[in-house]
């Protein structure tokens, strides 16, 4: 029953680019702080998430985003979310995400914007 | 709201265990796409009945740790409604006395969560809720077609 959420990095183009693969629900959430935490302990100021691979996702797993945006914000930093499904960035809408992480189409767009 | 004959209805009692929304989203899709719902509201419909469970899982403390879904397609014709009820049997809460979520507060609030009914409310076409002692009901309607039905 369980989608276990797979996340991947890659750093590129002067930012971290982190894939996820599944479900993100209170340890697919993890899984990306994890990351992301680390990223920005060594000094990343910009992460971009890309969501291609995720379909669905609980509030329990973005409040863990949320989180996120908390911590790179402490350190004048930025986070991206990119390639999200309609109703991902409806949910991120209606959350009011956009106001502090910036949302791209796709990955090329992200990596453009967030290095502009 | 206009009266419509049911089409095809579908019970579901689900554990509240971990991840068990998974199969109710999943049900969800089969009656959206019965239906022929589009995707995109297919989507939105997998997402809250997701928060819907996880609702109940986390905060009815409901003694038989139990959820009770019904999902309903109704329409005269053809398939123009999905109604999908969750239910618990816990202690309940007051719908108007849970906060609304502000993003700006929840940057600085230590407590991140709280966004399942507002997540709910803005991705289904109509909500209600009914809470008392006895447990809590969602009832959430997707329409096929905007304004039908209304």
């Amino acid at each position: 029953m369980t989608d276990t959420l797979k996340v991947t990095l890659n750093k590129r183009e002067g930012l971290s680019v982190i894939y996820t693969e599944g479900y993100i629900n209170n340890q697919g959430g993890e899984e990306i702080a994890k990351i992301a935490y680390k990223l920005i302990e060594d000094g990343e100021r910009k992460i971009l998430l890309n969501l291609a691979g995720t379909k669905i996702v609980n509030s329990i797993g973005i409040s863990i985003l949320i989180e996120i945006i908390e911590q790179i914000l402490e350190v004048k930093g930025r986070l991206g979310f990119c390639c999200l499904t309609k109703t991902i960035a409806k949910t991120f809408h209606i959350m009011g995400l956009a106001q502090y992480a910036d949302i791209y189409d796709d990955e090329a767009a992200g990596i453009a914007g967030m290095n502009s | 709201m206009a009266d419509h004959a049911v089409l095809r209805e579908v019970t579901l009692t689900l554990p509240m265990v971990a991840d068990m929304e998974i199969a109710a989203s999943k049900t969800a899709t089969a009656m959206a796409e019965f239906m022929g719902l589009a995707a995109d509201k297919t989507d939105e419909v997998r997402m809250a009945v997701v928060e819907a469970c996880i609702n109940s899982f986390e905060h009815s403390q409901a003694e038989d740790s139990r959820v009770y879904l019904t999902f309903s397609v109704s329409g005269n014709d053809e398939p123009q409604k999905l109604e999908i009820t969750v239910r618990d049997r816990g202690h309940g809460f007051k719908p108007s006395e849970v906060v609304d979520p502000k993003i700006e507060e929840k940057l600085k609030a230590e407590r991140k969560r709280g966004w399942g009914l507002k997540i709910i409310r803005g991705l289904m076409d109509e909500v209600e809720i009914e809470s008392d002692a006895g447990g809590t009901t969602i009832t959430m309607v997707k329409y096929r077609q905007a304004g039908r039905g209304r």
